[in-house]
């Protein structure tokens, strides 16, 4: 059974047929002759070859570059089958009918010819065979546009789902499609209507493939057919079709993995406290624009930097590193201090080097070569390795208190949580506006004690309580 | 001048309010962006969203610094990837096929939309063909048969592509007025050897600006040249519409559109299966060592991956933890140098092994 391609000739429509072939131009003068009948009753779904139709410009075969299904899969008209190339060109070929992709006759990069095969599709025997030339539902304004494009695919709502957007005056812009690839289902209408009207409406069936005889259900608009019963639900469920997703990991992340499973074998410990910036902030002002004319942006970072690297000088076990069978401590002579960023990526480590021999504004100009090229994705590996000790500011993004988790090999950590403006009592009793920040500290407790962090925190304290005590010590 | 009033009398550039209703059979859009995402954004929301079978649309637009590569190619293979990073230059992969052209702002790009039954390439670049000659009859221009459009017949001036869909359809080309040809080809030539691929190879070929040709010709000039031989060849006002590729109001979904086109899935993700097979030659103290690297990947990402070392030189199993880790992870310096340097932080704390592993993967991290 042929049916001619309608450039010429008119439709001609089959049903039941057991073979549909689509012949292209250049077999058009043969057809007459082949004009053969056969119909069979068929017991499941019919298998159509669907054919690679005519590319223009007399293309005659092009390379098939990507399939967007895969056997088994479903699809419904107008879903995207494959990506060929030819000559410059990319073409996008799409479904014709809707079924079930049952076999694929070519691999990436195979020649498809014009007129042969590329796919079989398995379409529902009662349904039928669309005819060659598809009707085109009238084009629709840009308002109004029917094509949601996610991932290069365009996906259609089937044309039954579309009809009842229209009815119902429903923009398919406004639906979220929930079937596959986001596609609108005759579901995701119903509940956007129910949304509207508040209505209760009877739950509709899920599969694309309409069996023969629910067709009726398809057109709502049709005089409600008394004798089916609806079902009302006495409590309303929205159907949510949302899938579970599985990803491997890998990368970075499984990097991760194995670096916090082997931080959490470290036994921590937590100590915090709440520090006074209120001078540090009123310093900072003064010192901004004077960095700025050296080309500098001055946060805060720089000074909490140097005030740590300040008290390692007097507590260097913070600075140190216990090796695999904790036999011996090895205490780092660089203090390079790792500063937590967050990125597309998560969350990555730089650390500045040497902050020993740094001053605040050299700190401070490393930051920002640092912070620069993480956002652009071109730290390097010397940036992000050697680093001995370890601040996050979380506070940046939000947060008092944290619980930070030690980057191994180092020995101890802190998280600095926000900036807020609090009330306090001065020396005289009085209440003034303070500007608050809590620090959160964890360490190691096979090396280090309570004591020790609590006295380097308290160093690491009062120099950012009074700035210009940091100018006694400054080496 | 006479002249210029003229010229800028023609050229009505009218307000948004207007953009969807002109009458005629065709429409003139410039886009007001140099964004090069922004602008393929807009190529495919005119390609997905427009009506094109009563007006064929002419889209005209320039980018900053950037490299596109076709649909199906390999930018490893097609580009200096490093160079690109270093010089801040963007890198997109279009819709169409084709090769990789580089853009910068001496160049337009001219994008012609019609329905998929009128998609006729060589028309068009005879349109261009006949808009440069009317502007200046001294200019040796014509198009091959490969598309393209030569100078003095032999210098390349324009670039072709397509992208066909179910209903719609477009031929995109690029047109050198001024751009920078040293960056240019410093840009398209790949530093990697060993490479593998059944990628959409480009084909080099010299290229000469117009402006060497007649430096009194502008991009200005030729866009407008170009736009008032579509206006008449459709049998429309000289109009050139201005649109803004952010307006959300007026292209709904194209947000989304210039997000996916920059997502690294697209732009590197969507690059056919290749094969890397090199060695590295690491200088470490005073001896060079030969490292033998075999990599498969796919969907931008490591599906197999070999290294072969001398032995021992690695501590016995960190190289096969490394090569473990590696696998399935992307095929991307970023995403390699967080990675190996992540997992050297529950490796053997010494100085020794830890530079030695810096050099294999920094060596490993100048492939990508």
């Amino acid at each position: 059974v042929c049916i001619h391609r309608v450039r010429s000739c008119s439709n001609i429509r089959f049903i039941k047929s057991k073979y549909v072939c689509v012949f292209d131009k250049s077999a058009f003068k043969f057809s007459h002759q082949q004009r053969l009948f056969r119909t069979s009753a068929v017991s499941c779904g019919q298998i159509v070859q669907f054919k690679l139709s005519d590319i223009g410009e007399g293309i005659t075969e092009v390379t098939v570059k990507e399939w967007y299904i895969k056997e088994g899969d479903s699809v419904s008209q107008f879903d995207s089958i494959c990506e060929v190339q030819s000559d410059k060109a990319s073409v996008t070929i799409t479904s014709r009918y809707d079924g079930i992709i049952r076999k694929i006759h070519y691999n990436i990069d195979d020649i498809a010819f014009v007129g042969k095969p590329l796919v079989d599709i398995e379409i529902d025997a009662s349904k039928g065979v669309a005819s060659e030339d598809v009707v085109e539902t009238p084009p629709m304004s840009h308002e109004e546009h029917t094509h949601q494009e996610i991932k290069g695919h365009k996906t259609l709502a089937t044309p039954a789902v579309r009809r009842l957007a229209m009815e119902n005056n429903i923009k398919l812009s406004e639906v979220v499609g929930t079937g596959k690839d986001n596609r609108i289902l005759k579901e995701d209408i119903l509940n956007y209507l129910a949304k509207q009207t508040g209505a209760i409406l009877p739950p509709s069936p899920k599969a694309e493939i309409v069996p023969p005889q629910r067709k009726a259900e398809a057109v709502p608009a049709a005089p409600k057919d008394k004798t089916r019963k609806i079902p009302v639900p006495a409590a309303r469920t929205i159907a949510f079709s949302g899938k579970d997703k599985t990803e491997p990991v890998t990368g970075f992340q499984k990097a991760m993995v194995k670096t916090m499973s082997a931080a959490l074998k470290i036994p921590h410990f937590g100590y915090s406290d709440e520090v006074e910036l209120t001078q540090l902030v009123q310093l900072r002002e003064e010192l901004k624009p004077l960095a700025e004319i050296r080309g500098v942006k001055l946060s805060f970072m720089p000074f909490f930097i140097k005030a740590a690297s300040l008290g390692l000088l007097q507590y260097p076990i913070l600075n140190a590193s216990l090796d695999e069978n904790c036999q011996n401590v090895t205490y780092k002579a660089s203090h390079n201090i790792g500063v937590a960023m967050d990125t597309e990526q998560g969350l990555i480590v730089p650390n500045v080097k040497n902050v020993q021999v740094c001053s605040v504004l050299d700190i401070a100009l490393e930051l920002n070569r640092l912070q620069s090229l993480g956002s652009a994705g071109q730290l390097g590996t010397s940036d992000l390795t050697g680093g001995t000790f370890t601040l996050s500011n979380i506070g940046t993004i939000g947060g008092t208190y944290a619980k930070p988790v030690i980057l191994p090999p180092e020995v101890a950590i802190g998280a600095l949580g926000k900036i807020q403006v609090l009330p306090r009592f001065n020396g005289k009793g009085e209440v003034f506006k303070a500007q608050i920040m809590n620090v959160s500290w964890s360490a190691d407790h096979r090396i280090i004690d309570g004591a020790t962090m609590a006295r380097f925190s308290n160093l690491w304290k009062s120099y950012l309580e009074n700035p210009a005590s940091m100018l006694l010590d400054l080496k | 001048s006479f002249k210029n009033c003229l010229w800028l009398s023609c050229v009505l550039r009218t307000p948004k309010a207007c953009f969807w209703s002109t009458a005629g059979g065709g429409l003139i859009i410039q886009s007001i962006s140099n964004d090069v995402y922004q602008n393929l954004a807009v190529e495919d929301w005119i390609h997905d969203h427009m009506d094109l079978e009563k007006q064929q649309v002419l889209f005209l637009w320039r980018n900053s610094p950037a490299v596109v590569i076709g649909r199906h190619q390999n930018p490893w293979q097609e580009c200096n990837l490093r160079l690109l990073r270093q010089k801040n230059i963007k890198l997109a992969r279009r819709r169409s096929g084709g090769g990789t052209v580089y853009h910068d702002l001496g160049n337009i790009n001219l994008t012609f939309f019609t329905t998929r039954k009128k998609y006729e390439r060589m028309e068009n670049l005879k349109l261009i063909v006949k808009a440069l000659k009317a502007l200046r009859p001294q200019l040796d221009v014509h198009v091959t048969d490969r598309y393209d459009i030569l100078l003095d017949r032999q210098y390349k001036i324009s670039g072709t592509a397509a992208k066909l869909g179910r209903t719609s359809a477009y031929h995109h080309c690029t047109l050198l007025c001024n751009a920078d040809k040293f960056v240019l080809s410093a840009v398209l030539k790949s530093p990697l050897k060993g490479l593998k691929s059944n990628a959409t190879p480009s084909v080099p070929a010299s290229v000469k600006n117009l402006f060497e040709e007649d430096p009194s010709l502008t991009s200005e000039i030729l866009l407008d040249a170009i736009a008032k031989e579509y206006a008449v060849q459709h049998q429309i006002d000289h109009h050139i519409t201005l649109i803004n590729p952010a307006d959300e109001t007026l292209l709904p979904g194209i947000t989304n559109k210039t997000k996916e086109l920059q997502t690294w899935e697209w732009v590197y993700g969507k690059t056919p299966k290749f094969s890397i097979s090199t060695c590295l030659n690491m200088a470490y103290k005073d001896s060079v060592l030969d490292v033998k690297i075999n990599m498969d990947i796919k969907h931008g990402r490591i599906e197999v991956c070999n290294i072969d070392l001398p032995e021992q030189w690695l501590p016995p199993g960190l190289c096969s933890e490394l090569v473990k880790n590696l696998t399935g992870s992307k095929f991307c310096p970023n995403e390699t140098t967080t990675l190996v340097t992540t997992l050297l932080r529950v490796c053997p704390q010494d100085d020794e092994f830890h530079s030695r592993w810096s050099l294999l993967c920094e060596n490993m991290i100048s492939l990508m």
